[in-house]
């Protein structure tokens, strides 16, 4: 049950002198619902890109159930369910017709009763003779889950899932998403807090191309609450033995290890506990390489999360994110 | 393979229930039709002149050749461009389809479009054996269809191509239509001042009108559109697998 599905160590990519993501490095276990949360532009739809064999990595490498995302690119794809945050889907095309031609593009054994069966999976069996294009967009929405669903793909990207949906609708999504999470890997991006809060086992939170904060959606509350936040590195893997010490000090309310030795605590706000954990350190045995006061970025984030959602809801966000999309608006004429 | 038939078999299927392919394909024949009518008629006076002159296979197969390089772009342009305007092509890419069975099977599916027009417009030699006596001469009708089979793997190929340089279809039908005219016209310098033999070796329609519309198969003319036809499906891959380091 603990394997490894998404694995992913310094992926970088840039767009020419932009730097889109900068060394992600992030892992997923199988069954379980990953959230990637950021505001828009800060690199959630070129990792989910990269990560289904659509555009390789500048630098860096990211592996799908073992397999590498460049060098083992169809088999990547095979196992990769995909929903683009655009929804792409060929609007000439029944509702059923479409799945199956998906269906078939990806090999999938008996494709017709698939197709039918994913149908059902997001409850759209009763449309299924419908055009794509007199659908709505929660409709879309669901089709396009369906089409990602199809061949029973070992992990799941969604890009947005609930963006641009009718309060309604987004419900309906999000519990079906809750559904498919049972069974597969999920990793799903999204700028609104609650939605991250509500279907996730852990939240990775990133800004301008970088990993701020990976933690479970309870934790990432307490440390958004405010306090003082103190980066500690200590040399080699921080021992439990220490983590257990540093949270028994007064005053400290959360501490979380990290990649690298480090460890983040967050102590409560006006309290000098530096003395304290520098001691704890050292009598644990451990080196103490560095410590510091963390800028709290994850709480300038934590407003623009904030800020998004209730943007997101009054104007169901359009907003697309890297790279730019050739421009289709025309540029206004003038008389 | 599979996936590759059934990228072909959708576009195909696709021609069928979109207008502008029916208008296209009406179009070819229609204006087919007119020439057809308007040679039998000039010919039927010119009987009357020269008794025994009737007219050949040339006066379809010919024009063919002409309206291919105005319908196939029509045809093609949508191929990759609409993908990529759609963002379907982000579905495509992926899916488990290595690029070339992508393009491959685009490419297919608008060349057995074309042929199929080019099957049904078999009706007129047909409808010319009725007309002359003691009736046509089949040997050029079966080298100018294979002649024309060819060059329309040849122009789908490149049409395939150019359609996947571009997000926009009228871009990529006047991007093709451009391509065809300069390959049409390439060999036109050449022949009436001399000169290098190359441009005429590259000329769209030197390969067809010397052989294969006079009933000769030339192993070269055939090497020569099918280099072609993959030349356009080799482009068209490179430039899908340029687009995903962009």
């Amino acid at each position: 049950m603990t394997q490894t599905m998404i694995a992913v160590q310094g992926l970088t990519k840039t767009y020419g002198p932009r730097v889109a993501i900068d060394h992600l490095n992030f892992g997923a276990k199988k069954g379980e619902i990953l959230g990637f949360l950021g505001p828009n532009g800060a690199g959630k739809t070129t990792t989910m890109r990269i990560l289904t064999g659509y555009m390789p990595p500048t630098t860096g490498t990211a592996r799908i159930a073992g397999f590498h995302v460049v060098d083992d690119s169809l088999e990547v794809r095979q196992r990769v369910g995909y929903l683009p945050e655009t929804v792409p889907l060929y609007n000439d095309m029944s509702v059923i017709d479409y799945l199956i031609y998906m269906g078939q593009l990806r090999r999938v054994p008996k494709v017709e009763d698939r197709a039918w069966e994913a149908l059902e999976q997001v409850g759209m069996e009763d449309r299924a003779d419908s055009f794509i294009g007199a659908l709505s967009k929660g409709m879309r929405q669901r089709v396009g889950l369906a089409q990602a669903i199809l061949h029973r793909p070992e992990v799941l990207i969604l890009d947005e899932p609930t963006i641009g949906l009718d309060p309604t609708q987004v419900v309906e999504v999000r519990s079906l998403i809750q559904e498919i999470g049972k069974e597969h890997t999920v990793l799903l991006s999204t700028h609104i807090l609650a939605e991250a809060q509500q279907l996730c086992d852990r939240v990775l939170i990133i800004n301008k191309g970088r990993i701020i904060a990976e933690d479970t959606p309870e934790n990432l509350q307490l440390r958004l609450q405010g306090g003082t936040r103190i980066l500690v590195t200590v040399q080699g893997a921080p021992q439990e033995s220490l983590l257990k010490r540093l949270r028994a000090l007064d005053g400290i309310r959360l501490v979380t290890a990290g990649a690298d030795g480090r460890v983040e605590i967050v102590a409560e706000e006006g309290r000098e506990v530096r003395p304290q954990i520098a001691r704890a350190v050292l009598e644990s045995g451990h080196s103490l390489l560095e410590m510091r006061r963390a800028a709290m970025s994850l709480e300038e984030i934590f407003l623009q999360l904030i800020g998004g959602e209730t943007e997101a809801e009054a104007a169901a966000g359009t907003a697309a994110e890297a790279p730019p999309e050739p421009a289709e608006d025309t540029p206004t004429e003038e008389a | 393979m599979r996936t590759m038939w059934t990228i072909a078999r959708r576009e195909y299927s696709r021609y069928f229930t979109t207008p502008a392919a029916y208008l296209a394909a009406f179009l070819f024949l229609l204006v087919l039709g007119i020439i057809f009518y308007a040679n039998i008629a000039a010919s039927t006076m010119r009987s009357f002149m020269m008794p025994g002159s009737a007219p050949g296979v040339e006066i379809i197969v010919n024009p063919m050749t002409t309206l291919l390089v105005f319908i196939v772009p029509a045809l093609t342009m949508r191929l990759l461009a609409e993908e990529q305007r759609m963002g379907t092509i982000e579905l495509l890419l992926t899916s488990p389809v290595r690029d070339a069975e992508l393009i491959v099977g685009k490419w297919l599916g608008s060349f057995l479009f074309v042929a199929t027009l080019i099957v049904i417009a078999l009706l007129y030699p047909v409808a010319l054996n009725q007309l002359v006596s003691p009736g046509i001469d089949w040997g050029p009708v079966i080298t100018g269809f294979l002649g024309l089979l060819l060059m329309a793997a040849t122009l789908t190929a490149l049409g395939t191509a150019v359609s996947s340089l571009f997000n926009n279809q009228i871009a990529a039908f006047v991007a093709t239509l451009a391509l065809f005219l300069l390959l049409w016209l390439l060999g036109f310098p050449s022949q009436s001042m001399g000169g290098s033999n190359l441009w005429q070796y590259l000329d769209l329609s030197h390969h067809f009108y010397d052989t294969f519309a006079r009933g000769i198969l030339d192993t070269r003319d055939v090497i020569y559109y099918l280099s072609g036809a993959a030349l356009g499906l080799f482009a068209g891959t490179v430039i899908i697998e340029t687009r995903r380091w962009r």
